[in-house]
């Protein structure tokens, strides 16, 4: 069966993408790696697409200011090797490489997948732990949302059907800063649920600390109590084990079948557990 | 719409629809049917080809996308009757069975050498990870990339010393 008819449009400039845009209908397409086989799926309906990829300037992937700051036009596979000093550039060469495969690493943007808004994507995860910002282009000009605000509802973010997303600000994280990821991931491109890390140490204690709950909810979603019972402690096995066991109360996905609560509760609880010993041997560096 | 690509360095134009995937441009309209079509989900990697010498799933590209870049298919891996020597590591090492994986395999391959030279077995099993071989025979696969890897390694010694004075 024959995919439904697609509009093409290739746009050279920001203008022509916000032009294509304005009827609220047309869909950005950047790397394609998932927008590709949704709009050619047998039974899919008509669509409309502005193809950004010739646009010049989309490229952007500079520190700036203490922010690292990425284009819509940068591949996953920019980030394996290290764009960035610090902790910053360890998560994200860590977090790389369980997007995909090599050749959808070569094709997607970070920016695509932080506008896709998969929950259980890496990238959205990142944003949210580091607290990245989000800026976005549209028929009243730029807007910057920040990422515990973007991501609103599976596959449904604060951006506007007339914006665009043209740049993510990520912060820099200070020295002393360790990083984690831990995922449980069952033959799927995605998790079934993973841990995201970032803690500071300075002088031996905890004194910032981000724990990120993948695919617990509609969205990424940070532990804030289990956080907060992290900072001040000196990152010990028993501080580590108290914090997975209060992220693991935090599993907020709502499910018809409750059978499963206790496994993923476990699955949590280990994972927080993984992320955080990952993110120990990182930390308390130059702090 | 008009699409201009050059595909295993021959520049081709054409009258194509939107919604028309690479994989089916490569095959359908240029006839060239090494590239394979598979899962049509970016799951499979039969479909692989390089676009601008990067390797994609050409089922996951519009052909409308690859206007005006560069695409090789696995017919461009040979040099008229000499194989490329990804191929020949296939054909010494078994590294196919019912061959249907096999253009995705090399194109795949042939880029993890060209960045990587002397990759581990790790290495190897990461970079084939969006790639399914239906008859499983991925030990002879990996094995295939360890001959060429060998084998380019041996050919670059030997042409350096003939260099040497």
């Amino acid at each position: 069966m024959r995919p439904a008819a697609v509009e093409y449009i290739a746009a050279r400039e920001v203008g022509e993408v916000l032009a294509a845009l304005a009827d609220g209908e047309t869909s950005v397409l950047a790397g394609g790696q998932s927008l590709v086989p949704v709009v050619t799926r047998p039974g899919a309906p008509p669509c409309r697409l502005v193809d950004i990829n010739r646009v010049g300037g989309f490229d952007t992937l500079a520190e700036d200011d203490g922010c690292l700051r990425v284009g819509p036009l940068v591949r996953h596979r920019a980030f394996e090797s290290g764009v960035v000093g610090g902790a910053l550039g360890d998560l994200l060469r860590v977090v790389v490489q369980h997007i995909g495969h090599p050749p959808i690493r070569a094709r997607g943007t970070m920016l695509g997948s932080l506008a896709y808004a998969h929950p259980a994507a890496e990238w959205p995860a990142v944003a949210v732990t580091v607290g990245a910002r989000m800026v976005l282009d549209g028929p009243d000009g730029r807007r910057t949302v920040p990422a515990d605000t973007f991501f609103t509802a599976p596959f449904t973010t604060a951006r506007r059907p007339q914006e665009l997303l043209v740049e993510a600000r990520l912060p820099t994280l200070p020295d002393g800063t360790g990083i984690g990821y831990a995922e449980d991931r069952r033959s799927s491109i995605y998790p079934q649920a993973a841990a995201m890390a970032a803690v500071t140490v300075t002088g031996g204690v905890v004194s910032a600390a981000a724990l990120c709950l993948v695919n617990s909810g509609p969205h990424p979603v940070r532990a804030v109590a289990a956080e907060n019972a992290l900072l001040g402690t000196r990152f010990s096995d028993t501080a580590i084990a108290l914090t997975a066991e209060v992220a693991a109360e935090q599993d907020t996905r709502r499910l018809d079948d409750d059978a499963t609560r206790p496994a993923r509760r476990q699955a949590y609880r280990v994972l927080a557990r993984r992320a955080l010993r990952h993110a120990r041997q990182g930390a308390g560096r130059c702090g | 719409m008009q699409v201009t690509m050059t595909v295993n360095g021959t520049e081709h134009t054409r009258e194509i629809e939107g919604r028309m995937l690479l994989v089916h441009f490569l095959r359908d309209v240029l006839g060239l049917t090494g590239t394979h079509w598979g899962c049509d989900t970016s799951n499979c990697g039969v479909c692989v080809v390089w676009l601008d010498g990067e390797p994609v799933k050409s089922c996951t590209v519009l052909a409308a996308m690859a206007g005006g870049h560069e695409v090789r298919t696995v017919e461009g891996l040979a040099e008229g009757a000499e194989l490329d020597p990804i191929q020949e590591g296939f054909r010494q090492c078994h590294g196919l069975q019912c061959g249907f994986c096999t253009p995705g395999m090399l194109m795949t391959c042939r880029a993890l050498l060209d960045r990587n030279p002397d990759p581990t077995e790790g290495e190897i099993r990461e970079a084939i990870s969006g790639q399914i071989c239906r008859c499983t025979g991925y030990s002879s696969i990996v094995r295939s990339v360890q001959w060429t890897a060998a084998h380019e390694a041996a050919a670059a010694a030997t042409k350096e010393e003939a260099v040497a004075p």
